[in-house]
Formats: C-alpha cells, sequence, structure tokens
C-alpha cells in the first residue's frame, strides 16, 4: 500500500499539504507537528516586497467556519529567501511557495528571484479577495487568468499551481483557462467573500468590513468546486476548503483531487495535518486500496 | 514537542455575576508558564472553530487557575462545564511579564484583573496593586491584598476611589519605577501616557481577536514602532511576540 502521488513530476510522500496563510512557514507548526509527516508545505503568500496587511480586527469567527482579511502581510521575497526556504530544507517534505503580487510585474519578480532557489512548487494566488489591487482581480476574469498564467509560465523554473477563486460564476472555465495558459496544476478553493456584522456596536466586525470565509462550512461548495474543476481539464487539481478530517479529505479525492490542503483546520487541530494522513492510510487499509491513485476521481 | 492536551477542569464557580473561576489540570507544560501567558480553550459545539485565549491567573505545580468573564457563547459554553469536564486547551502561550526586581505598580483595569495576580505573586520587590473595577463586585482584591498594599477604583464609586485606574494612583500617591498594566484599549492608552510623562518603564498586556494562537496566521497583530524582525513590517503578533510588550515599542 502507498499513498504517494506525483504532481507535474514532483512526488509527494503523500496528499496532505498544509494550505497558505494557515501555517505560516511552518516554524511555529514545527513545535506541534512533525514536519516530515507532511506531502508538503505551503507557505503564506509572499510579495517582492514587504506588505504590512490590514488593519485589525482582521479575523472574526462564523458559525462552522470563520474570516480573515489579513491582507497577505508578508515579509517579502528577501527575508523569505534568506530565512523560511534553508528552515524548511531541514525536512524531509516538499516546498511549495504562494507567491502573490498586486501587479503582473510583482508576480514575475517574485517568480523570477525563487528561480535558482530550492523550492519544489510555485502556487500563484490569483484568488486573494482580502487586497485592492491584484489578488482576486487576476482571478475573476478567464482571459486575465489565462494572460497572468502564461507569463507565469514562462519565466518558472518551477512547475505552477494557479490557485483558483470560489468567487465566480462558472469554475470549470476559470480551470479551463488555466489550462490553457500552461499551468501544470491547480488548486481550490481559496476563501469565499463574506461579511459580519456586530449589531450592538452597529459596525463591521472586520477592519476590512469584508473577509474570506474558510473552515468546515464551505467543504460542501468546495467539493462541488473540485468536482466541476476535474471534469473540465485534464491536470491535477489539490483541493482544499474546509476540510479537517481524513473523511473529509477523502471526499476531495474521490471527487478528482490528486492532493489535498489543510488549513483552518489547523487552528482547531494543530496537528490536523498528520490526523488526515493517519485518517487516509487507514481508510486505504480498510478498503484494500493498493495506490492512492486508484481513488482520485473515482466517483463521477 | 508541544501539544493541544485534553485539560480536565478540577473546579469551577462563579466569583461574581458573568464571571468565573475555573480550575485545569494543564499538565507538564504548565510547570514553565510565566505570568502575563495565556492558554487557548477550544469549545466543544463544532459551531464554534477558533480557540478562546485566557489568561493566567494564578499556578500552582500543573494546575492554571483561569478567571474569565462571560463574553459571548463560548464563554458561556465553559461557564457551564463542572468538575471532570474535559476541555482541548493549548499553553501556556505568549511570552509573560518581565520580572524586575524594581518598585512596580501593577494596574488591572475589569477582566485584565486576573493575570496580574500571579504577577503579584512572583514579583520580587515592593509593589502596589491598582484595581478598577465597574462596581462593588470586586472579585479577587482580597487575594491581592496578601501580596501587598491595593488601591480601589470604581466608575460608580460604590468603592474606592471613584473613577478609573489613574484617578486612583494620583489620589492615593502611588508611587513605583515600573509599570505594568491589562486592561482595556483606552486605559492601556491612558496608562502608557501617564508612564511616559512618569518616564517610567511600562509593559502592557494587549488584546487581539486571534485564529492560531501561536503565531503562524498574523490575524493578531498590534502595530509596532520599529519594523519587526520577525514580520519583516511594523506589526507584532499579540500571541507569540506578546501579549505583553514595552509600551514605547507598540503604537495603541
Ligand atoms: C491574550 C488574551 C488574554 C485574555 N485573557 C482573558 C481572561 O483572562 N479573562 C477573560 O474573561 N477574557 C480574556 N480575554 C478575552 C477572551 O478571549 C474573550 O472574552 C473570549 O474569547 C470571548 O469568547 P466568546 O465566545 O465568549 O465571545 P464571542 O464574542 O462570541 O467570540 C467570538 C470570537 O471572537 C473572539 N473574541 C471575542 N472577544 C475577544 C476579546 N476580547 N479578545 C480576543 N478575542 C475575542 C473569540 O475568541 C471568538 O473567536 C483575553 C484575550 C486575549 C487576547
Ligand atoms: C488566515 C488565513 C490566511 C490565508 N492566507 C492565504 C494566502 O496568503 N494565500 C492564499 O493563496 N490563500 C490564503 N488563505 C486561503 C487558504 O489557503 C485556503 O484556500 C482556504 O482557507 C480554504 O481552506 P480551509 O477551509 O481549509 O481553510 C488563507 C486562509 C486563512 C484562513
Ligand atoms: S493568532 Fe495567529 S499569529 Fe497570532
Amino acid at each position: 500500500m502507498h499513498t504517494r502521488v506525483n504532481l507535474a513530476g514532483v512526488e509527494l510522500k503523500n496528499p496532505v499539504m498544509t494550505a497558505s496563510g494557515t501555517f505560516g512557514s511552518g516554524a511555529e507548526y514545527g513545535e506541534y507537528v512533525d514536519l516530515n509527516r507532511l506531502g508538503a508545505v505551503v507557505t503564506k503568500g509572499v510579495a517582492n516586497v514587504p506588505w504590512e496587511g490590514n488593519p485589525t480586527p482582521r479575523v472574526a469567527e462564523v458559525t462552522g467556519g470563520m474570516l480573515n482579511a489579513i491582507g497577505l502581510q508578508n515579509p517579502g521575497i528577501d527575508v523569505f529567501c534568506r530565512r523560511d526556504i534553508p528552515f524548511l530544507r531541514q525536512f524531509d517534505t516538499k516546498i511549495i511557495v504562494n507567491v502573490c503580487g498586486k501587479t503582473e510585474s510583482d508576480y514575475l519578480e517574485v517568480v523570477e528571484r525563487l528561480a535558482d532557489e530550492p523550492v519544489d512548487l510555485l502556487e500563484i494566488n490569483i484568488s486573494c479577495p482580502n487586497v485592492k489591487e491584484g489578488g482576486i482581480a487576476f482571478g475573476q476574469d478567464p482571459r486575465a487568468v489565462e494572460h497572468i498564467t502564461a507569463l507565469v509560465k514562462k519565466k518558472a523554473r518551477q512547475p505552477v499551481i494557479m490557485k483558483l477563486s470560489p468567487n465566480v460564476t462558472d469554475i470549470g472555465e476559470m480551470a479551463r483557462a488555466a489550462e490553457a495558459g500552461g499551468a501544470d496544476i491547480l488548486s481550490l478553493i481559496n476563501t469565499l467573500t463574506g461579511m459580519k456584522i456586530d449589531i450592538h456596536r452597529r459596525a463591521f466586525v472586520l477592519a476590512n468590513k469584508t473577509g474570506g470565509m474558510s473552515g468546515p462550512a464551505i467543504k460542501p461548495i468546495a467539493l462541488r468546486m473540485v468536482y466541476q474543476a476535474a471534469q473540465a481539464v485534464r491536470i491535477p487539481i489539490i483541493g482544499m476548503g474546509g476540510i479537517v478530517t481524513a473523511e473529509d479529505a477523502i471526499e476531495f479525492i474521490l471527487a478528482g483531487a490528486s492532493a489535498v490542503s489543510i488549513g483552518t483546520a489547523n487552528f482547531m487541530y494543530p496537528d490536523a495535518a498528520v490526523r488526515v494522513i493517519e485518517g487516509i492510510e487507514a481508510y486505504m487499509e480498510k478498503y484494500g486500496v493498493e495506490d492512492i491513485g486508484e481513488l482520485v476521481g473515482a466517483v463521477r | 514537542m508541544k501539544r493541544q492536551i485534553e485539560a480536565e477542569i478540577l473546579s469551577q464557580r462563579r466569583l461574581a455575576p458573568e464571571i468565573y473561576d475555573m480550575r485545569i489540570e494543564g499538565g507538564e507544560a504548565a510547570k514553565d508558564a510565566r505570568p502575563g501567558q495565556f492558554v487557548t480553550l477550544y469549545c466543544e459545539d463544532g459551531a464554534r472553530i477558533l480557540p478562546r485565549p485566557i489568561s493566567i491567573c494564578e499556578r500552582e505545580g500543573t494546575r492554571f487557575r483561569l478567571v474569565y468573564r462571560i463574553a459571548g457563547a463560548g464563554t458561556r459554553e465553559f461557564a457551564s462545564y463542572g468538575a471532570g469536564k474535559k476541555l482541548r486547551m493549548m499553553g501556556p502561550l505568549g511570552n509573560g511579564f518581565p520580572l524586575l526586581n524594581k518598585r512596580a505598580i501593577l494596574i488591572g483595569g475589569g477582566i485584565g484583573i486576573p493575570p496580574m495576580l500571579e504577577l503579584m505573586k512572583e514579583l520580587p520587590g515592593e509593589k502596589t496593586a491598582v484595581l478598577g473595577y465597574r462596581d462593588r463586585e470586586l472579585f479577587l482584591r482580597d487575594e491581592f491584598a496578601a501580596y501587598g498594599p491595593v488601591a480601589t477604583a470604581t466608575e460608580d464609586g460604590s468603592a474606592g476611589v471613584r473613577g478609573n485606574v489613574l484617578d486612583a494612583i494620583r489620589e492615593q500617591g502611588v508611587e513605583g519605577e515600573v509599570i505594568y498594566a491589562c486592561g482595556p484599549t483606552p486605559m492601556l492608552r491612558a496608562v502608557k501616557e501617564y508612564a511616559l510623562e512618569k518616564g517610567l518603564l511600562c509593559y502592557l498586556s494587549l488584546e487581539e481577536r486571534m485564529a492560531c494562537g501561536i503565531g503562524a496566521c498574523l490575524a493578531c497583530v498590534c502595530r509596532s514602532k520599529e519594523t519587526d524582525e520577525h514580520t519583516g513590517v511594523h506589526n507584532k503578533r499579540v500571541c507569540k511576540d506578546g501579549p505583553v510588550f514595552e509600551a514605547r515599542e507598540v503604537e495603541l
């Protein structure tokens, strides 16, 4: 029995990774989980220069989930290359760098800077709902998706994951656009735009007014979108959105995801990703699944 | 490896209206806890997914005492539990107060009072507590009195000085070389201003909404005066770099 998966030529020991922005660069959670157990660590979005992010409150709880409007605070690519990549290199796990930007050239600058760095995959975030420029603006129009994907592919030395937004009418169309632009892999979903109002203060709970919703409550929507994307393209898909348990993860795999990301669940259980890995192994054993690939897209 | 544990509630009682006093078994990690650190408690109700940060009010061996106010559904859930119930918990988290051997003024406002109790116990030098309450529900006050003088302020004037903690400091002529404070942000702002005016060293314990509680998600930041070494921007993480900051380091 084995859980190995191959994503655009990169072999992961198992299909479980941590979702961008929920796990930093692994240093803090590394005190709670053995990073060597993870298929990959996906880092917090990094830009060409440091970003201060949004004012607080940046998070709010909603029933079965949360809203966040961190605003892609990050220390910039220089600090990231100097500190975070060497840290992650100490572990037997793949490194996936999540890239954000306000303009095309911001993205390309980071992608070029990473060309000679020992990282395995790039994940291009064209779906952050919490920054005014860039981010989601690139992710809601199929022509823009194809265009930015093609630009990134031209410069990238590592295989490219395009991270799609769920805040669109037809996810299949976006998935096809990214594939047409040359994407090697897709990941979805990023957060769903939401809002919370404090009726006693008669004010928005988040300083940013709106935020991205994540956590268990969004799982059915995420699963439906992963299924639709998987029907629309031939490239592998990393599924995420509300995964807490191995059962959740297996649903995504059956719907067509080759790998899964654990995001908000880390806040609930710091060892959530390892629990998911162990649960997937137990499931495979129980049903006599030899190769996890047998499960990918098995439900049509 | 650090862990999230299933912590057993040893006892729980009501101290004042809406204020609860919980003793909980913290396990081995509790032995290293310092005053000003906090734990995060997790709800059993799956609708509430995020941790609730609660300061350590006292620590005895591996046991924590937590004193908290019912502020919403999560703290209401905790208040409904009795001895024997197990809650998921992480901690101790955060940095805690530095224990300086100087004449100290410990200022607590409202639900910012509990974390000052362990500090009052552990500070080596001469110390005075200044506690600000809403009304005559003076929870924990007598326990502070065991370790040093206590000045009291109440908003409604029903006990001690009528007004806020600074009114009590001025009226009672409380003096010291270092201030430690925890309470609502307007109080902390006023305390910072007072400390700067008097040229006193001042440590403030801040509060912010959290998601991870361990420094990974950047939800809980405060504005810092200088570029922070970790974040690379003018932001510090309350959960990891704080909750205690020297007043000059942060903008409130
Ligand atoms: C470092 C720190 C130490 C604290 N220590 C204590 C303490 O010793 N005693 C005490 O009574 N309270 C303390 N608080 C405040 C306490 O965390 C909140 O009152 C509690 O989280 C409210 O949860 P709820 O579900 O009852 O309220 P809800 O309003 O329903 O909570 C909804 C969400 O908002 C968050 N939230 C609400 N109020 C606050 C707040 N003031 N600060 C941070 N997050 C909040 C909750 O954690 C939850 O995620 C502390 C806060 C921090 C940041
Ligand atoms: C606090 C927080 C920060 C996030 N930051 C990023 C980010 O920097 N880049 C990104 O592509 N996605 C980011 N996301 C989105 C997650 O990676 C993920 O797509 C989403 O949360 C759905 O998965 P989940 O329900 O398992 O959390 C963030 C999510 C959260 C909750
Ligand atoms: S709560 Fe996540 S960084 Fe502080």
